[in-house]
Order: structure tokens, then C-alpha cells, then sequence
């Protein structure tokens, strides 16, 4: 069969919703552009562990602190669902972890801001999560077999982070005047970087959508990011805090809010490396694999001796 | 096909330099690849649920159960290496699984009977 048939057969079945397998034939170009969002989602999940691991061992109560830990664990798994969906296309664990060390790879920038306070956790659990959820379940349709599949495993486990940070906020909002001055402050810092993890506005593309026509994405950035807007301008109101948006309004012609414009410089800034903690989360991770090297080591060797003490009885 | 891919959408951020190059390689210390299957209770098929690394299938067995059943999903863990596994080749498909489309008289419908008997 000629590349010009399978490729025939390929878009034959995207066009009919039926899901590509890691052993179907794929052009390079789908093949790499999955490897690249399925990575990098990979790599959010687990550069995403550092901020909220901040505040492991400080939130305020034992069941706080269990809350976290399995979200935080959750996320961890996340990664791991994600790598495993990358490795089908054919690229190993390891490279795929260079690529993150060498900075190569990117990573959701929404996580090179620093968790400050307890409200922290909350606003990232409502607003990040949240965020993260307008991706994730248009992602269980995207068109790769098991990227699909792992984002329904990943949303049942979602709506937990999403609930439970909503949760703390709303406990603080009901709080003290620090706690409830607390809350919103966070609000204040999470809200426009939580805007800006759905990326740049459709107009900015020059390119053709080649991710959309192969059906890896099902939605615009703008759309995504417009009923993100829309959900949390309505869930506010039940904290009694304020998003720092003096533009933002309900706009009853279109049947959706309005709001401000997303600071692009800062945007860029960040991707490019310069966010308040890029270089505290890469080396964080680079130094849990470089400390984790003898123990991939001793297991491996133990492996082995165990394989050949079985080979000889 | 030369196809550049430069659109950013939220959680796929393309980089130049980047885009992943896919060259395998395997190093000393890669863990094998374990496929794991779950009982998610008894009664039940295990079912395939999704793949780790592990040094051997102790570890694989621990691992999964982290990873798969944080929420009470499975009862039962099998583990299998990965490189055991024997598959159909899509090209295969045509050939394998076709012939059964037009036998239709294999089900329980292409049989019309009368109301009085129809449960059967
Ligand atoms: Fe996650
Ligand atoms: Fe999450």
C-alpha cells in the first residue's frame, strides 16, 4: 500500500470517530505532535506535584493534610497514565524525562507561581484544576486510543481536586476578616495566570489548525477559555469574593461574559522561562531523579539476581 | 508529508527546537514495561487498564495497585511483561475479523418467529 492510501485510511477513520491505535499507520506529524501535547501534559501532572507539595506539611489540619496527600498523589498518577500514553508512540520514559531536564520539553507554566498562603491550595485546587478539567474532558474525545483513555480515567479522579479546593475557599470565605482577606488574595494572584493556561487567542494562529483537523483538539483556546469564564464568574458569588476584572460583565446578547485582556507579555515571559519559580521546579525535579538514581539501580540489580537464582532451581 | 505545527493550544506549547524526534533507545537501567489487568470485583473479567515500569513483577504488582486502585477499582492485579504479549496486526484486520459481517444468521434476530414464541 502507498503512503497515499494510508493516509487515506487514516483520515477515513478520524473523519468517522474511529480512535487511532499505537500499531495503526499515522503521518510523523500526528505521531509528533502527540508525543509533544501528551509529554508535556505529563510533565504538568508532575512539575504541577511541587507548588501544592509546599503545603503537605503545613496545612492546617489532619484532614487537610490526608486531602492533600491524595491529591497530590492522584496528580502523580496522572503523570504516569500520560507518560505510559506517550510511550505507545514509540519514545521511551527516560527521553521523554530528559526533555523536561534539559528544558527542553515544556510544562504548563501555570505552575512557575509560588503557592504563598493555605488559600493558596484552594484557589489552585478551584481555578488551576478547574482550568486543567475544560481541557481534559474535551481531551476524552481527542482522536489518539490512549490518550482518550487515559483522560477518562483522569476526569473521574478531577472533580475531587476541583471540589476540595472550592471547599477551602469557602470555609475561609465564611472565616475571619484575615481569612476572608486571605481568600481573596489568592483569588487576586491565581485568576489571570489560571486565564493564560489556555493559551493565546485562536487569532494569534497564522498556521493552519492541523491539531483540530486530526481531531487531537475538539476546542478553541478562546472557546475553552470562555466557558471556564463563564462557570467560575457564576461560582464566585457563592464565596462573596470579587475576580480582580473591572471589564468583566455578564453580556446578555452573546449569553456569556465579557472580560479584561490577559497580560501577554507576563504570558510569554513565563513560557520562555522567566516566571518566579521556572528554575526552582526544574531543579527540584532534576534533583529527585538524580537522588533517585540508586534506587532505579538497586532494583534493577536485585531484579536481576532474583531472575537468575529463579533460572537456576 | 511536511506538515509544521506552530499553534499553541493549551497544553500542547510547540517549540522549535523541539517536537519530539522519535529515536528508541534502551538504556541500562530502564525498567521493563508491565501491561496490568484488574478484577475490578468478583465475578468480573480482569481487564486491561493500562501499562508501568517496574524492575520485576513484585514491583509491577505493588505499583499497580498504587497506581490502579486508589478507589477501591480492583479485587485482583494480574501483571504481564509487555514484550509477551502477541497481537493482531492492524493489516490483519480485514482478513481476520471481516468474514464474520455477513453472518448475520449467527444471531439470535435474523430469526423472525411468531409473538407467541419470540422470548425464545
Ligand atoms: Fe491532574
Ligand atoms: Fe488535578
Amino acid at each position: 500500500m502507498t503512503v497515499q492510501d494510508l493516509e487515506k485510511i487514516f483520515l477515513q477513520k478520524i473523519e468517522n470517530e474511529i480512535k487511532i491505535e499505537p500499531r495503526d499507520w499515522m503521518p510523523d506529524a500526528y505521531r509528533k505532535t502527540n508525543i509533544r501535547q501528551i509529554s508535556q501534559h505529563a510533565h504538568s501532572e508532575i512539575v504541577g506535584m511541587l507548588p501544592e507539595g509546599n503545603w503537605i506539611t503545613r496545612a492546617p489540619t489532619l484532614k487537610r493534610k490526608a486531602i492533600l496527600l491524595a491529591k497530590v498523589q492522584d496528580e502523580a498518577g496522572h503523570g504516569l497514565y500520560l507518560y505510559s500514553a506517550t510511550e505507545t508512540l514509540g519514545i521511551t520514559r527516560e527521553e521523554t524525562i530528559n526533555d523536561l531536564h534539559s528544558g527542553r520539553a515544556k510544562y504548563s507554566s501555570i505552575f512557575n507561581y509560588p503557592t504563598l498562603t493555605w488559600a493558596d491550595i484552594g484557589a489552585i485546587g478551584w481555578l488551576v484544576d478547574g482550568a486543567a478539567i475544560m481541557n481534559q474532558v474535551m481531551l476524552t474525545r481527542t482522536s489518539y486510543g490512549p490518550y482518550a483513555r487515559a483522560m477518562v480515567r483522569i476526569c473521574k479522579e478531577e472533580s475531587f481536586h476541583q471540589r476540595q479546593g472550592f471547599e477551602i475557599l469557602l470555609v475561609l470565605s465564611r472565616g475571619s476578616k484575615e481569612q476572608k482577606e486571605m481568600c481573596q488574595d489568592a483569588i487576586n494572584r491565581w485568576w489571570w495566570p489560571a486565564l493564560m493556561m489556555f493559551g493565546p487567542h485562536d487569532k494569534e494562529s497564522t498556521h493552519s489548525d492541523q491539531s483540530m483537523k486530526w481531531k487531537i483538539k475538539r476546542k478553541s483556546n478562546d472557546e475553552l477559555r470562555q466557558n471556564f469564564v463563564d462557570m467560575i464568574a457564576e461560582q464566585i458569588k457563592v464565596l462573596g469574593m470579587k475576580l480582580p476584572d473591572e471589564h468583566l460583565q455578564w453580556n446578555e446578547e452573546k449569553k456569556h461574559y465579557d472580560f479584561g485582556e490577559i497580560n501577554w507579555e507576563e504570558f510569554w515571559n513565563v513560557v520562555k522561562g522567566n516566571g518566579p519559580c521556572n528554575k526552582q521546579r526544574l531543579d527540584a525535579r532534576r534533583k529527585a531523579w538524580e537522588e533517585g538514581e540508586w534506587v532505579r539501580e538497586a532494583a534493577a540489580t536485585y531484579a536481576e539476581k532474583r531472575n537468575k537464582r529463579q533460572a537456576a532451581a | 508529508m511536511n506538515i509544521q505545527i506552530k499553534k499553541y493550544f493549551y497544553g500542547d506549547i510547540p517549540d522549535d527546537k523541539s517536537g519530539g524526534n522519535i529515536i528508541s533507545k534502551e538504556t541500562k537501567n530502564d525498567w521493563p514495561l508491565w501491561e496490568i489487568f484488574i478484577r475490578s470485583k468478583q465475578g468480573l473479567d480482569h481487564k486491561h487498564v493500562g501499562s508501568l515500569h517496574a524492575a520485576d513483577a513484585q514491583m509491577a504488582i505493588e505499583n499497580a495497585r498504587d497506581v490502579y486502585t486508589r478507589r477501591m477499582e480492583g479485587v485482583s492485579i494480574w501483571v504481564v511483561q509487555s514484550k509477551y504479549i502477541h497481537a493482531t496486526a492492524p493489516e490483519e484486520a480485514g482478513e481476520l475479523f471481516e468474514p464474520a459481517e455477513d453472518k448475520i444468521y449467527r444471531h439470535p434476530t435474523f430469526y423472525k418467529l411468531p409473538d407467541e414464541v419470540n422470548q425464545m
